[in-house]
């Protein structure tokens, strides 16, 4: 058969339509974007063979185990696993109203020379690196914390309390999660920002008629109908939060323990890592620390995923507007 | 047409009022902890950088004038290793991406490359110590490199993607229509055109990458001389800012504290460059 012949038999297929130099490019391009697929595919092979010695000497154990003691070679993640949940947790309270505010401040009210400008300054500090993050913390969060709000909460609330008990030392889960915030919002605020606005404006301009003041047309319309973007972005900051290692290993306090008190120094799994892991010697020391890494890759990765799924959902539906 | 003030519209205009102006407050709020850390910065670097800090080594605690030259070349050294590795690989996957993926396998790759992006940073840190520090026993540059050429890339091929297929299908057809086959059509019209954003992206890409620690910490570890080739521990400014604003020493946070403005500056310098060659405020990737 002529190549004419087969051009004009299927003549849909890009693939087809390709001849010479062109398959050189395909063939050549696609080498690149499966080295994206194989790269990752061996990252998540080394993390779990790396990992298997751990694996096989404590098993489902190691996820529930209170201890960690390289001397020993007792290893359990249970005390970083709540750290690193519970100051994503903290950083998700203080960011979500701030950037959700913030965001309707910037596609509902601010004149779009003001928004522009206000985004592009919320993108600037998306773009700071997080040991600035942490320096800046340690010497002027972490001593404002000590001296002021720590013995605060503990006047309002008595340091006998469940939640502020405990000496003071200013570092701890609370400055970890306030640190966070600040590092979580840009995200939330620059996502959630573009769900908003493609949200069609006739939802407002109907709300308006009707004769709803502009908050009830923002927070019974215009929010409902972005909300899967929202809690897109969320979710995309609590991504965020969970893997991030260096501003929170420099104000955590390094105590593997588990406190209820939120003015306890504590750990996070991306923090202990990043200490002992330069450090660990032996067999298990390095595996153990490594099968953290893996339960904190499972996480982000599943929270990722959920995060991607949301925002395709709602650009999606609001590709109307463009 | 004024509104009837029945007491239930003065309610709903007051919550309306107070609520609108909360947004403000929170957008306020935001901003201004961009202002607080700059001021900050400016503030307590700008009392210590000189022209020690860019020409000496550092020293020990106690003696004064050191700097960290070593840092800044040891950075320099990694992130253009990381960027030649990284960004021709993202660059061509983009290619591939925008103009010949197949739409299955496409969405496959774009999946992957979100992920990849996602992963973070300590873990890719891992990584790079698995397959360069362990077979060597050597902590080194390389590793470093490679370490941020894995965050590098899903960020460049997801960039050039966006803007390559933002070029107008008229463009393609044009060429094609003149005869060129694809990769002609690529490479003289499709990639010129979009030249503005990919470049962009890139550079958007390399600062993000200079401001990373995690992944340094155990791969190109730090060093308190000059790195002697590039399979030997090499200090970074990141993780240089890491180490002094940690120990328990006045000099050494003044020298974490210039560090930070030095690395502040070139991040923001590197991001406000990349924004004005996108002149028309087109979205960026993330």
């Amino acid at each position: 058969m002529s190549t004419s012949a087969a051009a004009v038999a299927k003549p849909k297929l890009a693939s087809k339509r390709l001849v010479g130099g062109d398959q050189v490019a395909q063939v050549f391009t696609c080498f690149f974007a499966v080295l994206i697929l194989a790269v990752t595919a061996f990252l998540v092979y080394e993390l779990w063979i790396s990992s298997s010695p751990s694996k096989e000497r404590f098993g489902f154990g190691f996820l529930t185990s209170r201890l960690w003691n390289p001397v020993t070679d007792q290893y359990g993640a249970l005390p970083y696993i709540y750290g690193t949940v519970l100051t994503s947790f903290l950083a998700l309270v203080i960011a979500v109203p701030l950037g959700v505010g913030a965001a309707i401040y910037l596609s509902e009210l601010a004149l779009p020379k003001w928004s522009n400008a206000l985004t592009f300054l919320v993108e600037l500090l998306a773009a700071v690196p997080s040991v600035i993050f942490g320096l800046l913390a340690i010497f002027t969060l972490v001593p404002i914390m000590r001296d002021y709000v720590q013995p605060g909460l503990q006047k309002v609330f008595g340091n006998e309390s469940f939640l502020f008990g405990g000496p003071t030392f200013g570092v701890g889960y609370l400055t970890a999660g306030l640190i966070l915030a600040v590092m979580t919002f840009p995200f939330i605020i620059s996502v959630s920002r573009e769900a908003l606005m493609a949200v069609p404006r006739e939802q407002r301009e109907a709300a308006l008629a009707l004769g709803a003041t502009q908050w009830e047309s923002t927070w019974q319309i215009v929010l409902p109908y972005a909300k899967l973007g929202i809690l897109g972005s969320v979710f995309l900051g609590l991504a965020r939060a969970l893997g991030e290692t260096m501003a929170v290993t420099m104000v955590i306090g390094n105590d593997p323990g588990i406190h209820a008190s939120l003015l306890s120094p504590g750990y996070t799994i991306a923090s202990v890592i990043a200490n002992e892991f330069s450090e660990a010697g032996g067999k298990y020391y390095p595996s153990a620390l490594v099968e953290l890494g893996l339960v904190l890759f499972a996480l982000t990765m599943i929270i990722n995923g959920v995060a991607q799924l949301l925002i395709v959902l709602t650009t999606k539906k609001g590709s109307a507007k463009a | 047409m004024p509104i009837k003030t029945t007491p239930r519209n003065r309610w709903r205009n007051a919550v309306n009022d107070v609520m609108l102006s909360l947004t403000a407050v929170c957008a306020f709020l935001t901003v201004s902890a961009l202002f607080t850390i700059l001021g900050y910065l400016l503030y307590n670097g700008g009392k210590s950088v000189d022209l020690n800090f860019f020409t000496k080594l550092p020293l020990a605690p106690g003696q004064d004038g050191g700097g960290m030259a070593n840092a800044i070349v040891g950075s320099a050294t990694i992130v253009i290793l990381a960027s030649v590795i990284g960004l021709p690989i993202g660059f061509f996957a983009g290619i591939y991406l925008a103009e010949f993926s197949p739409k299955k396998f496409g969405f496959l790759i774009r999946y992957t490359a979100d992920l990849l992006n996602g992963v973070p940073s300590i873990i890719i840190g891992i990584f790079a110590w698995t397959v360069v520090v362990r077979p060597f026993h050597q902590f080194s540059a390389l590793a470093g490199s490679l370490a941020l050429s894995l965050m590098l890339i899903p960020i460049t091929a997801r960039g050039t993607e966006q803007f390559l297929l933002e070029v107008p299908r008229t463009m393609r057809e044009g060429a094609l229509a003149l005869g060129a086959p694809m990769w002609v059509t690529i490479m003289t019209v499709i990639v010129p055109a979009a030249r503005k954003g990919i470049m962009t992206s890139m550079i958007l890409g390399v600062a993000r990458i200079s401001g990373e620690t995690a992944p340094l910490l155990f791969t190109a570890l730090g060093n308190q001389f000059w790195a002697d080739g590039l399979m030997q521990p090499t200090a970074s400014l990141p993780a240089m800012i890491f180490t002094h604003a940690t120990a328990p020493y006045d000099d050494w946070h003044r020298q974490a504290w210039a560090a930070g403005l030095v690395l502040l500056g070139l991040v923001f310098v590197a991001n406000i460059t990349a924004r004005m060659i996108v002149s028309r405020g087109a979205s960026l990737p993330k």
